[in-house]
């Protein structure tokens, strides 16, 4: 199978061997001809499996290796980047990215997670597969900090499978990080927009995600625990995780019914995954809206409505009084 | 999330769960494996009078030991889950809460209530182990808020003591969002300069841990909890080891910083008291910011 297609894309592969195959031959305007109609199949098959894809099946289009990192929207959506590191406690955390730019011209803070998505194995392991450390939380914080010192806008990028569940996390104080980020964020005066475009990995993706506006890619997921973890507990068989991945309602769709996103991003037929180039300008102007909504505000205004937006999540699963 | 499988063994397993309040006449401490009559250890708070094991006790007498003559209000007792996912596992959670409910005699995993200690008004959530494994949904996240602006209201001081897996499973990302709703009033609460004290007790681990458990003024432990936000089974998978002995566990939290004291249960209330008493609880008054001082010199005309 290519390497870019998933298990439930077995047909555009096919079709993509057809077509890989056609042009190994020389070329004639008939051949030319067959690969241009292959190519249209693709698309029409392509637009009928994503239309209705299945929860599992988005989790895996959520965490596609060629998927767009932080990094791929700041180079082709913001101009002079400029990357900041480390905690000033204990370490820079390459799993957290975080760095100013500018967006429309103003200046902005950036945040976001980095799986090394789009790159080797070293890549990967560079940005420990996205899995961030305490330090990675607090890099974060540090720069939203100086966001709001200067009255800059935030904007979050949420993309991690979990924050590093591994000793030097837990020694490292990887909860109090997090939760002190969730008690900081919630006050602070800067606005902030939460884009979750890939996987939102329960604890570690929320220590950044706490904003004025949280928009979601249409193929992202966003879930209290990986659907392998939820299904080795509650079925104790981790390859039940496609019945506990529809069990926990993770869709973008979900989580919109539930009221915990504001709005949903649009992503190109196929997944962002497959035109960097379309995601890029879809989330663009989501975002133009959602931050131009959000910085005309009042600071008290603003904090005043992240505070509400937080404290009404859930009310829709309790009854009594 | 380790909680599952604790609440799938029998109650009455007592020798095999060391930390489970203990059932019948005698009870075999875990601790130090002398039989001890079941009496004696009510009377001690639920710990071992001859090795200070601690075992688990309940939400109710967990307040029962904090508040003056034992006596509270409870608060919010009637809220309760509708199970907003309709989420199915092995069985239906709808099944599961009803039976927990009915099992426990309460509608979610914590009681929030008001009352005195040492003569000092308090608000306190205290987590309930025994239901779901204390875990955390949208009812525990709305009680625990609402006690919370409860406290800001009153201007008194918030006690929240954790006993629990973490999150809750079967309410997906609106349990996961409750982390961010209790950290925002906890925000509030810490601007309006009033004291929250976090009791952790044995166990505190995931989302409830990542948030407002690491967030007290003071983070005052049980001895020996575990403490942690991944579980142990789940960083052993990770680093292909097994974890050391006392990993996660209060007294490795306070050596790496993370807790500022360990107190045993028989002299927490003592503790509370002085704690509260440095911050001010008695006196319930605002306290007004500093003044900005005045930068462009002394004169009160402006200059030109
Ligand atoms: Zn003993």
């Amino acid at each position: 199978m290519p390497p870019d297609t998933l298990e439930f894309e077995e047909p555009i592969a096919v079709l993509l061997k057809e077509i890989e195959a056609l042009s190994m031959l020389p070329q004639t305007v008939e051949r030319q001809g067959l690969i241009d109609e292959l190519n249209q199949r693709i698309e029409s098959i392509r637009a009928d499996i994503y239309a209705r894809l299945t929860p599992w099946q988005r989790v895996l289009v959520a965490r596609h290796p060629n998927r767009p990192t932080v990094l791929d929207y700041v180079n082709r959506m913001f101009t002079d980047f400029t990357e900041i590191s480390g905690d000033r406690r204990f370490a820079d955390d390459r799993a957290m990215v975080a760095g100013f730019a500018r967006y429309k011209n103003e200046p902005v803070m950036i945040v976001g997670h980095h799986k090394g998505a789009g790159g080797d194995t070293k890549q990967k392991i560079f940005r420990n597969f996205g899995y961030a450390r305490p330090e990675g939380y607090r890099k974060a914080l540090r720069a939203m900090k100086l966001a709001e010192k200067f009255s800059r806008a935030v904007i979050a990028f949420i993309d991690t499978p979990a924050a590093y569940p591994g000793v030097e996390s837990e020694e490292r104080g990887i909860a109090e990080a997090i939760a002190f980020n969730l008690r900081e964020m919630a006050a602070l005066d800067a606005p902030i927009v939460v884009v979750v475009h890939g996987e939102g990995g329960s604890g570690g993706a929320l220590g950044i995600a706490i904003g004025d506006r949280i928009l979601m890619h249409e193929f992202a997921i966003y879930s209290v625990i990986p659907p392998e973890g939820c299904a080795a507990i509650l079925w104790r068989d981790s390859s039940r995780k496609v019945e506990a991945a529809e069990a926990l309602k993770l869709t973008a769709p979900d989580l919109l019914g539930l009221g915990l996103i504001d709005e949903i991003v649009p992503e190109p037929t196929g997944g962002a995954h497959t035109n960097h180039e379309l995601a890029t300008s879809l989330l663009d102007s989501a975002l133009e809206r959602a931050l131009g909504e959000v910085s005309a505000m009042d600071s008290a205004a603003r904090l005043e409505a992240r505070y509400q937006k937080f404290r009404a999540m859930g009310n829709i699963g309790i009854e009594g009084e | 999330m380790a909680w599952f499988k604790k609440t799938r063994t029998p109650i009455a397993s007592t020798s095999e769960k060391p930390s489970r309040v203990p059932e019948g006449l005698w009870v075999k401490c875990p601790g130090c494996a002398q039989v001890i009559y079941n009496k004696d250890l009510e009377k001690n708070l639920q710990v071992c009078p001859k090795c200070s094991h601690h075992f688990r006790i309940s939400a109710a007498d967990r307040l029962r030991s904090l508040f003056d003559d034992g006596r509270w209000t409870e608060h919010f007792p009637d809220l309760i889950s509708n199970d907003p996912l309709k989420f199915t596992d092995t069985r239906p959670y709808r099944d599961r809460l009803r039976g927990t409910i009915a099992k426990t005699g309460m509608n979610d995993a914590v009681i929030v209530a008001t009352g005195a200690l040492d003569g000092a008004d308090i608000v306190v959530a205290a987590m309930e182990y025994s239901f779901i494994g204390g875990s955390m949904g949208v009812v525990v996240g709305e009680k625990i808020t609402r006690a919370i602006e409860m406290a800001l209201e009153r201007r008194q001081p918030v006690i929240i003591i954790s006993c629990s897996g973490g999150a809750r499973m079967m309410e997906g990302a609106l349990s996961l969002m409750q982390m961010a709703k209790v950290s925002a009033a906890l925000a509030r609460l810490d601007r309006a300069r009033l004291p929250f004290v976090s009791i952790l007790t044995d166990p505190t681990t995931g989302g409830v841990t990542a948030s407002f458990a690491m967030l007290g003024d003071l983070n005052i432990a049980e001895p020996k909890a575990l403490i942690g936000f991944a579980g142990p089974r789940v960083i052993e998978q990770t680093i292909r080891q097994k974890l050391p002995e006392g990993f996660q566990r209060s007294e490795f939290l306070v050596e790496h910083g993370m807790l500022d004291l360990i107190v045993d249960r028989r002299d927490l209330k003592a503790t509370m008291s002085r704690a509260l008493q440095f911050m001010r609880a008695e006196a319930a008054q605002p306290v007004e910011p500093p003044p900005v001082p005045v930068t462009s010199g002394t004169s009160s005309e402006p200059t030109r």
